[in-house]
């Protein structure tokens, strides 16, 4: 401003004398506060408890008729039966080999396959499109079909677990494959080290992300599976245990299966949690 | 152990983007490669390093490589190509795993080119933690391990702020005093060319063909006191890359 002008004048007579008003000294307005995610630990259990507890509140008020939904407290009684009867055991164990044995063999062969198809170019273009062709088929629809081909007993529903585990995992780990770092590859190369100690000191690390991630929704996968494949000609297991008190009707058996099953997903989600934190420490 | 490039040329596809390539570099000695971005700078690189085959021409060896060299051709790559899931030490002991070392051996080598980068402190950091000039840090340390003949550098510094690029420089050069070791220097960057090259190879734009070959006559150890007689050097390349490298930034790039 040229020192010759008066300040004030020029002022007045730019701005409105309405806007100089508000042009009070205050703070800039915080816009960081949304989207912001954080950790509240206390958030889930006490969601839990609130949704029990009306639960409870309006089967004992009569609002809920026990025929419609037996109260929380009917299913933990179920549940407290079949601790004390020792059938509850009898059935996680058999549901739970079934679970570990097919999910084991169907990873495994899973990474095995993945693995073939990130590194081959010959398997990729054969085996990929089978694979695309047969993950969106429901395995439950095939159960007739291994009932054949593995028996009635123990083989027909390992095998639906396996070959739901299956395809995930394949899927899962040769996209982890193709998104390891080209340049450590070729880092890999340049050391002149090893194809065998590139894919198991390179690849694999950097897929592994990746695969447990493909872990997390093929364990979920073998639960819904493991009660289905349960639900015929099975003895024990969860499943089976849902299937006859469905059939009975005995509503209260009912819940404290399913109950049981989320127990187990909850308990299957938190080891993945820990394998994680235990693989991928490197990670922030 | 001398290198030569002999008559080297590369295609992708239908682009050449490096044609009639001639290089010697002989022990000891660096050599600095600039030239506008898209001059295939570092697929040279790439080719030296039998990453990749060249299309017309070879590259060759000459005489052997020196006792107890593991690897005589070493790259240390621009955006360090360091394992996140190893530790600094781990990623420089990677280098060694494949040769026949014992632990004790190798644990020795790891801890003498980590102390000799000045990262004895740092051994058992995660990459994450590092800041870019010790990443690259460990990377020239993983690179010393296998007792190089030639280090293929592919702009080295080009990932780091100006600041860690003045110390890196620094020390590589402290380096090249101690060792002696030979090296290719991929730049893009005339003030490092001139403080650390004994010759300056200007590439044109693609297809990338020898410009220029400048001798820089000043002793490594002395560039920093002789700054002075390095800025009209510096500032000759740069006429010479000029017009090169605006016509270079004016043009579509197909090929990586």
């Amino acid at each position: 401003m040229p020192p010759d002008m008066a300040p004030d004048a020029a002022v007045e007579a730019r701005t409105p004398p309405a806007a100089a008003e508000a042009k009070g000294r205050r703070p800039v307005p915080f816009r960081g506060g949304t989207f912001r995610p954080r950790a509240i630990p206390f958030a889930a259990p006490l969601v839990f408890l609130v949704l029990i507890g009306l639960w409870e509140l309006g089967s004992r008020s009569g609002l809920i008729s026990p025929i419609a939904l037996p109260a929380p407290s009917e299913a933990i009684a179920a549940m407290g039966d079949l601790i004390e009867t020792g059938m509850l055991w009898r059935h996680l164990e058999a549901s739970l080999s079934r679970l570990v044995m097919g999910w084991t063999i169907g990873t495994v062969a899973g990474i095995v396959l993945g693995l073939a198809i990130g590194l081959f170019s010959l398997a990729r273009a054969g085996l990929s499109p089978v694979v695309s062709a047969l993950f969106p088929i429901p395995k439950i629809a095939l159960l007739p079909l291994f009932i054949i081909w593995f028996g009635i007993g123990e083989g027909s529903k390992v095998a639906t677990i396996v070959f739901g585990t299956f395809f995930p995992t394949v899927i899962a780990t040769y996209g982890g494959v193709d998104s390891v770092d080209r340049t450590l590859i070729r880092m890999g190369q340049s050391f002149a080290l090893s194809p065998l100690s590139i894919v198991r000191k390179i690849i694999l690390p950097g897929a592994l992300p990746a695969i447990l991630s493909g872990a997390r929704i093929s364990a979920s996968i073998a639960i819904i599976l493991l009660v289905a494949a349960e639900m015929i000609g099975a003895e024990y297991g969860i499943g089976a245990y849902i299937l006859l008190a469905g059939s009975l009707f005995a509503l209260d058996q009912l819940i404290a299966g399913v109950a049981m099953l989320s127990i187990i997903g909850l308990t299957v989600a938190w080891l993945i949690g820990r394998a994680e934190r235990a693989l991928l420490d490197w990670r922030t | 152990m001398r290198l030569s490039v002999e008559g080297v040329g590369h295609a992708y596809g239908g682009t050449t983007v490096l044609d009639g390539i001639d290089l010697a570099i002989a022990p000891g000695e660096i050599v600095a490669v600039v030239g506008p971005s898209g001059c295939g700078k570092s697929t040279l690189l790439r080719l030296i390093g039998g990453l990749e085959r060249p299309t017309v021409g070879g590259v060759f060896i000459e005489g052997d490589a020196p006792a107890g060299s593991l690897n005589p051709i070493t790259t240390v790559f621009q955006d360090f190509a360091l394992l996140p899931w190893r530790t600094a030490a781990g990623n420089v002991a990677l280098a060694l795993e494949d040769h026949r070392l014992t632990r004790a051996e190798r644990d020795e080598i790891v801890a003498d080119v980590l102390a000799r980068t000045k990262l004895t402190d740092f051994a058992g950091a995660w990459p994450r933690q590092l800041s870019g000039g010790m990443k690259q840090r460990v990377a020239i340390a993983r690179a010393l391990a296998v007792r190089p003949a030639v280090m293929l550098m592919d702009e080295p510094l080009s990932a780091l702020d100006a600041q860690t690029r003045e110390l890196l420089l620094d020390d590589l050069r402290d380096l090249w005093v101690r060792e002696r070791f030979s090296a290719v220097y991929v730049t893009h960057n005339l003030a490092e060319a001139v403080q650390l090259g004994h010759r300056v190879m200007v590439l044109s734009r693609r297809p990338g063909r020898i410009r220029e070959v400048v001798e820089i006559d000043v002793p490594l150890p002395d560039r920093p006191a002789r700054a002075a007689e390095l800025e009209p050097m510096q500032r000759q390349l740069w006429q010479m890359m000029r017009d090169e490298a605006m016509a270079a930034d004016r043009e579509l790039t197909d090929a990586a």
